[in-house]
């Protein structure tokens, strides 16, 4: 019988200062150098990390009274529209908001220079930010008219909430056209000159917990360089396994809907993104700590880039037209390495993801719990996973 | 007289025409290759130092073949500060100036190599590569 703790027994340990706290890449070399079950019965906490763009993100702001009152029912921020159908001075500035002159893809391949992701680095940076914002004017909210500046400081609340982030796992992109193309996975040149991948492999936090067994609603993560949580399963949680030659890997897999004060983040993990001929985004730093209850959840936190894989998708053609299947799996050893054989031709690859900055992110999490400043939280609910068989819709066209 | 130093890119029907043979022979310049980068199966790039009194025709005479011609004067520089270490660039760098180091994946820049083919100024999603002038 192998080693069971609880959160309670490792959070003990934490206030004590020897809990015992490795990042999923020490976490593998133990393995390799004890073996699984007297590493699953040493470590207490592994620690994970990602820094990817990430394009359901945003921040609810909340910024306070003007005099006289003011029902702000379309909101600018910096020029990029934020969504004010919510309260009086309430407003969702999204992430992949673009900002009101820009010329989009008309001037192809548009450079999306300034979008929502760019004015939450701005706020987190505390620079000066425009607010601009109309109203039809009631009795009590007379007012119709505002323009001003704003900071973070002198808002009242400012809190991110990214619907869905932390992807467990991604697609690997390349395109079978004879063009070039411009994706949200960057810029594809024809005939599968180049393959683009976006996940941070062995230290991608869903790949490391990929049956959900403690990461679920509640669990406190690091966020965009401060203390985030967990607040359910992202938009599109499909956490389907399939096994390729006996391996297991997640196909695009899981999500995480995540939260938390956007007043105690930094602009280093929360940074305003663009891709040429797609869009703005947000790339975000986040850290999930991966508590060993047990070995089965030391085995899964163990996975090398050679145990996990991403399906090869060809955004010329099949990603676009929604044709089903790829072309074949790549393991994240493979893709890192620079090169990968797809059809019988070796392409060049490079990721979307930071692995500089996602090693930094765990190690900033192991801090943290070493310290005694991070205790982990047992979840309150559990999120589905791939055992719930979730199927995902498409949309029905009458 | 001071050289001109110029960066050409050009595609692969050019590769096989000999167009430093016609600066020299038509237009009397002195031309030093300073690299040159000419692989049939992709686009190739050339940095020359040109030299005489006739460079603006030969390199016209360039031009009308739909060679790229640009002054050597610009620099693409990387601003650390907003540099993500994330990699988009390295798939797409023509020469390499930008590459990455393994197994660490920390994305170095080596202006050296670089012939300002202006690529990663537009698609570093971070923006982090800016042209200096
Ligand atoms: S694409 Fe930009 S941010 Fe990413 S490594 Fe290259 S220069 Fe740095
Ligand atoms: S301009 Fe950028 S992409 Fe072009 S050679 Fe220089 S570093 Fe590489």
């Amino acid at each position: 019988m192998g080693v069971e703790k609880t959160y309670s027994e490792i959070n003990a340990k934490i206030k004590a200062g020897h809990a015992v706290v490795v990042t999923a890449e020490e976490l593998i070399a133990l393995v390799e150098e004890k073996g699984l079950s007297k590493a699953a019965q040493e470590v207490d906490v592994v620690t994970t990390g990602t820094f990817a763009p990430m394009c359901s993100s945003g921040a609810f702001l909340s910024f306070g009274h003007t005099t006289p009152r003011m029902k702000m029912q379309k909101v600018w921020l910096n020029g990029v529209s934020a969504y004010a159908g919510i309260a009086a001075v309430d407003a969702y500035i999204g992430a992949a908001e673009i900002q009101e002159d820009d010329p989009l893809n008309s001037n192809y391949p548009g450079e999306f220079r300034y979008g929502g992701g760019h004015v939450i680095q701005d706020l987190v940076a505390r620079k000066p930010v425009k607010l601009k914002a109309v109203a039809y004017g009631t009795d009590c909210y007379p007012r119709r008219n505002l323009e001003t500046t704003i900071s973070l400081d002198d808002i009242n609340e400012a809190i991110l909430f990214n619907p869905r982030n932390a992807y467990q796992n991604y697609n690997c992109a390349v395109n079978l056209t004879d063009r070039v193309i411009y994706t949200y996975m960057g810029m594809l040149k024809p005939h599968m000159e180049n393959a683009n991948f976006s996940t941070s492999g062995e230290l991608s936090p869903l790949l490391k917990d990929p049956h959900f067994k403690t990461i679920g609603v509640g669990t406190k993560i690091f966020l965009g360089g401060g203390v985030g949580y967990v607040a359910w399963n992202g938009t599109q949680h499909f956490p389907s396994m399939i096994d390729v030659d006996g391996k297991e890997l997640g196909s695009s897999g899981g999500t995480l809907a995540v939260t938390g004060d956007l007043k105690q983040m930094s602009p280093r993990w929360l940074v305003g993104t663009s891709y040429l001929g797609y869009g703005a985004t947000l790339s975000v730093g986040i850290g999930v700590p991966i508590p060993i209850l047990n070995e089965e959840i030391a085995r899964y936190a163990a996975k090398r880039d050679d145990e996990l894989f991403a399906p090869v998708v060809d955004y010329g053609a099949a990603y676009p037209s929604f044709t089903p299947g790829n072309l074949g799996y790549v393991s994240y050893a493979e893709l890192k390495s620079g090169k990968i054989r797809v059809n019988g031709k070796e392409i060049t690859t490079a990721p979307l993801s930071s692995m500089p900055r996602a090693r930094e992110i765990a190690s900033t999490l192991k801090d943290w719990i070493q310290k005694g400043e991070f205790l982990l939280t047992e979840p309150v609910k559990t999120l589905p996973s791939p055992s719930d068989g979730i199927v995902a819709h498409s949309i029905k066209e009458a | 007289m001071s050289p001109k130093r110029i960066v050409l890119r050009f595609g692969t029907d050019i590769s096989v025409k000999p167009i430093v043979y016609r600066l020299v022979k038509d237009y009397d310049l002195v031309v030093n290759i300073v690299k040159a980068d000419v692989n049939p199966q992709k686009e190739g790039t050339m940095i020359l130092e040109v030299t005489g009194d006739q460079s603006e025709e030969g390199l016209n005479y360039l031009r009308n073949l739909g060679v790229s011609v640009q002054d050597l004067k610009q620099e693409i520089v990387r601003n650390e500060e907003k540099c993500v270490m994330c990699g988009a660039c390295t798939g797409l760098c023509p020469t390499g100036a930008l590459y990455m180091e393994r197994p660490s994946m920390e994305v170095r820049f080596d202006g050296d190599q670089c012939i300002v083919c202006r690529l990663c100024t537009k698609v570093c999603p971070m923006r982090a590569m800016e042209v200096h002038l």
